[in-house]
């Protein structure tokens, strides 16, 4: 047997341990991702080989916390792809105008920045102080990172960049100071936040929602699991309610496409008919 | 798969790539048995006007590779702006936004790492112009996989640094201008012969 063949084994076997000792279902994500971090981090362990990582994730604790920091991705930017958030600002944001209070979810939310991102326009358009925004991932890092809402400084170019290209009202420096190396977001911002942990593989639907933003999530799952992941969406929103994707990331093949029409093909939005 | 084994070609390319990549795929005929996968580094913003701009000129159909799509022959896919492109060992793509590797996304090594671990001594792999030097280690990991790897001579490559990367850091098989790799393509590939016996599925 080839080489990379009996690392494929050794692969289920890791992922198989992971899950049946701390919960953390990895076994159903696209696995081109998931070997390659694997082998980033057997590069950076002590061990041999994949399956020789196996022991050490059971017993010790604390490499496996290094191990799921590790492999979970949270890149994310504030106002990446503009023009999606050009379109809610357009699309979205009139729907929840007509609502007396109003509830997001922003699952797979990563260190913030798109949370706060989707708050910038809420406040410009009136309609924050009636909104409570929840935004999860199962990265525990990652939400503390978020709930501080502090950035490195270097960013501030290509987010005063994006945010101009998203339709910005005002000067995004309103929204910021900056000490030392960092940014720091106002804190105003997070008032109607709930950071949260939440996984979408193994918890279950948030309650009713009238916007759903769950962008560059699905991408790192198999066909099977993105549907799931897709019903348990389409079950938490509200009849009119929208889900927004990311750009590279579509409704169409999967078994709720025919209960949402498409609002801004572009931008991956869809709205829940009404049935 | 070509009857000498080749599955799928993989290329790499950066500054200067709208050029050449044209010129190289005039080469390709009509019935081309691989598909091609191209990384081209490009700015995250651009727009998809390129893609229609090589259709004109390809008897292949280019487009951009979307997240599960099945690999196809008679196809050219291209990494979307500020993704990664990954194969999948059912012959499906994967995308994703993870950090950028050697300050790129998409990343050429990321495209032939993965590509390697599904195709392994069936892959073939180019690398082009380019001023970085970005799919010099994964040729080398193409090669050490039994695939066949070429370089743009970069002698004829406006940026040279790519290319000659992969020729620093790998043996390559073979250094070639653009018409020769799209003559090697064209005319050559098809009719090669050489011993996979020993590289079956079930090894
Ligand atoms: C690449 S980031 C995307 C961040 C942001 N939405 C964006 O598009 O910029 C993917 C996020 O999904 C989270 N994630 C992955 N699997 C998850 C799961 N099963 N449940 C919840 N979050 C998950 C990761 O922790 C990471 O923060």
């Amino acid at each position: 047997m080839k080489k990379t063949a009996i690392e494929n084994i050794e692969i289920t076997l890791l992922l198989d341990a992971i899950f049946e000792r701390y919960g953390y279902d990895f076994r159903h994500y696209s696995r081109a991702s998931i070997e390659r971090r694997v082998r980033h981090f057997l590069s950076k362990s002590e061990c041999d080989s994949i399956s020789g990582m196996i022991p050490k994730l059971l017993h010790d604790e604390s490499f496996f916390d290094i191990f799921v920091r590790d492999f979970s991705i949270t890149v994310t930017d504030m106002f990446r792809d503009p023009f999606v958030y050009q379109s809610i600002r357009k699309n979205v944001v009139p729907i929840l105008k007509t609502h007396p209070f109003v509830k997001v979810w922003h699952a797979g939310c990563a260190t913030g920045e798109e949370a706060y991102s989707l708050a910038i326009i809420l406040k410009e358009e009136g309609i924050y102080d009636k909104t409570t925004l929840f935004a999860t991932d199962f990265n525990d890092g990652a939400l503390d990172a978020a709930k501080k809402g502090i950035y490195a400084l270097e960013n501030a170019k290509k987010f005063t960049a994006n945010y101009q290209a998203a339709g910005g009202t005002t000067s995004f420096s309103e929204y910021y100071h900056a000490r030392y190396e960092a940014m720091a977001l106002n804190q105003s911002l997070g008032k109607n936040i709930t950071f949260a942990n939440h996984n979408l593989v193994t918890d279950t639907i948030f309650g009713e929602m009238h916007l759903i933003m769950c962008r560059n999530v699905l991408i790192y799952f198999e066909k099977a699991l993105q549907n799931r992941v897709l019903n348990l969406f389409s079950d938490s929103l509200v009849n009119g309610g929208i889900l927004c994707l990311g750009t590279k990331e579509s409704l169409m093949f999967s078994t709720i496409s025919k209960l949402f029409a498409p609002m801004d093909e572009n931008a991956r939005l869809y709205q829940k008919k009404v049935l | 798969m070509t009857k000498n084994g080749y599955k799928a070609i993989v290329i790499g390319i950066s500054a200067g790539g709208l050029a050449a990549l044209s010129k190289l795929f005039s080469f390709l005929p009509n019935g081309f048995p691989l598909p091609v996968i191209v990384v081209q580094h490009v700015a995250a913003t651009s727009n998809r006007f390129i893609y229609t701009l090589f259709n004109n000129k390809c008897r292949l159909t280019i487009k951009e590779a979307d997240d599960k799509e099945e690999i196809q022959a008679g196809f050219i896919y291209f990494a979307p702006p500020d993704y990664h492109l990954l194969i999948e060992r059912d012959e499906t793509f994967s995308l994703s936004i993870d950090a950028k590797v050697n300050h790129s996304r998409p990343s050429i090594d990321v495209l032939f790492e993965s590509a390697v671990y599904v195709w392994s001594s069936g892959l073939i792999g180019i690398l082009m112009t380019g001023a970085n030097s970005d799919g010099a280690h994964g040729m080398r990991l193409i090669k050490e996989h039994g695939g066949l790897i070429i370089a743009q001579d970069p002698k004829t490559a406006e940026y040279p640094v790519m290319p000659q990367s992969a020729i620093d850091t790998a043996r390559v098989d073979k250094i070639l201008s653009i018409e020769g790799i799209g003559e090697w393509l064209r005319d050559d590939l098809v009719h090669l012969t050489r011993d996979v016996k020993n590289e079956s599925r079930s090894g």
